[in-house]
Formats: C-alpha cells, sequence, structure tokens
C-alpha cells in the first residue's frame, strides 16, 4: 500500500518586521486542518513569529532585497514548518533566559526567541546551509505525541 | 504591517482605596512598542504611584521583544519599589510570560477585578 502523498504549502515573505503575521496565518490555517487542537495552533504560530522575526532580523539582516522563504510539510500527523532566509545560520544552542538576571541587568532582556521556539514545538533544529549563504531553521509539532 | 500599540491610562481605586494607574494595550507588542510601553509607564507619576496594573485583554500578538519592553518596564517599577500585576492575558500567552520567568515578579490575573482584589 502506498504512503499517503503529504502536503506542502510554500510563502515568501519580505524581509520586513510585521510580515512574520503572514506566515503565523498559513501555518495556523494547515494546523487547524490538520486538526491540531487549539492550543498546540497557538503554541506553533508564536514558534513561526519567532523564527520569521530571527530571520527577517538576523538571517536577512533586515535587507529587503531579500525575502524568507517558509515552507509547511503536512504528513498524516507531522507538520513542519522550515523558515529559510539568506543569513550564516547559528552555532549557539537556545539558552533558558533567567530573569533574575534579567531583572537585575546582567542580562539582555531580549533574546527570548530561539528558546520560545524550542519549548513550543516538538522539534526546533537549526540548520546552516552548506554554502554559508542560506539557513533555515526546521520545527515539528506532532498530532499524536503521546504515542511516540 | 506592525498593528500600532495604543495605550490608554486609568486612574482607579484598588478596593482598600488605594490609587491604581491601569496601562491598557491595544494592539501588538512588538519591538515597535517603545513608546507605547515604556513611555506611558515612564509618564506616570512616580512619587504617587505605587500600584499599577497592565491591561492585555485588548492585544492579540506578543512577541519576545514586546516581552522584553514589559521586563524594562518590570525593572524600572522593581527600582521605583512600584508593584506590577498583568491580567488580560490569553491562556497562551499566560503560559509563555510563566515560561519567561515574569510570574516572578509580577503576578498574572484573568480579569481586572481578581487583579483589583490582589492588590
Amino acid at each position: 500500500m502506498s504512503k499517503p502523498k503529504s502536503t506542502t504549502v510554500e510563502v515568501r515573505l519580505p524581509t520586513k518586521m510585521g510580515y512574520e503575521k503572514v506566515a503565523m496565518s498559513t501555518a495556523s490555517a494547515v494546523a487547524k486542518l490538520m486538526g491540531f487542537p487549539e492550543d498546540r495552533v497557538e503554541d506553533l504560530k508564536t514558534a513561526v513569529a519567532e523564527a520569521c522575526i530571527n530571520a527577517i532580523e538576523h538571517g536577512n539582516r533586515l535587507n529587503e532585497k531579500l525575502s524568507v522563504g517558509v515552507v509547511l510539510r503536512a504528513d498524516t500527523d507531522t507538520l513542519e514548518v522550515k523558515v529559510i532566509d539568506d543569513g550564516k545560520g547559528i552555532t549557539a544552542q537556545p539558552v533558558k533566559p533567567d530573569i533574575d538576571r534579567k531583572m537585575h541587568g546582567d542580562e539582555d532582556a531580549r533574546g527570548m526567541g530561539m528558546f520560545l521556539i524550542q519549548a513550543l514545538v516538538d522539534e526546533a533544529e537549526w540548520v546552516t546551509g552548506s554554502d554559508g549563504n542560506s539557513s533555515y531553521v526546521r520545527l515539528v509539532i506532532k498530532l499524536n505525541k503521546e504515542t511516540e | 504591517m506592525e498593528s500600532e500599540t495604543k495605550t490608554h491610562v486609568d486612574q482607579i481605586k484598588s478596593p482598600t482605596g488605594y490609587p491604581v494607574a491601569v496601562l491598557r494595550y491595544e494592539g501588538d507588542i512588538a519591538s515597535t512598542s517603545k513608546e507605547a510601553v515604556l513611555g506611558s509607564y515612564e509618564a506616570l507619576p512616580r512619587d504617587i504611584t505605587k500600584l499599577i496594573l497592565l491591561d492585555f485583554t485588548k492585544v492579540d500578538y506578543i512577541n519576545s521583544s514586546g516581552i522584553a519592553l514589559i521586563i524594562q518596564l518590570l525593572i524600572q517599577a522593581a527600582h521605583s519599589g512600584q508593584t506590577v500585576c498583568i491580567y488580560g492575558l490569553s491562556a497562551h500567552f499566560t503560559k509563555v510570560f510563566t515560561m519567561v520567568g515574569i510570574t516572578k515578579y509580577a503576578r498574572l490575573f484573568p480579569n481586572q477585578a481578581e487583579a483589583l482584589a490582589a492588590l
């Protein structure tokens, strides 16, 4: 019996702050079509927003000549979202924000995006392109997480 | 593309009669919200403002840059000896605020009545 085909949706965003909302809406719509519950949809929206903001601000360095690619792949019980930019990628792993250090001025109040991404989805992976000029973050949420 | 943040300031009284400043946010809370979040807070009369409520009832979208602005507000409030409570967040953003640790410095409530009762 042949494996069900996956469904792919692709969006190309301008490198402008605010356009992450387009990706959020698209991811939300696909997740709802797949039957994800509301709380997981909201988790995914925030993770996608943070990934796109990182791509816009850091990957593409706010260069409006570049664009951010968002590729969603829906399989039977898995939704994968890749957010692709023209940056060199990151090597550091997400660090849990330390609110005490932030409140005492020992840590930048910003910098929570990667932590939120990793905390809100089932899988998060940051990949640097082999040519050094294209990188992506891969986010995955799973429908039947309990049975994994 | 981001919905501009609007802040409306109200002065009310707690059940015990103390003055309370309520900062009511509307729209998105993002990196462009500095004036709406920090500017409106800094405009409060510091000598008489001891209790502050942040109303997120009409906020649909908050990103990590917006959360950072809220943390900066909490830092300034802590230095000024002010108490800040937050209410009106969706279930999702209540979870996010808890994940980043904001609940250690500002209590979260579902609505204004419960936030006031706790002051």
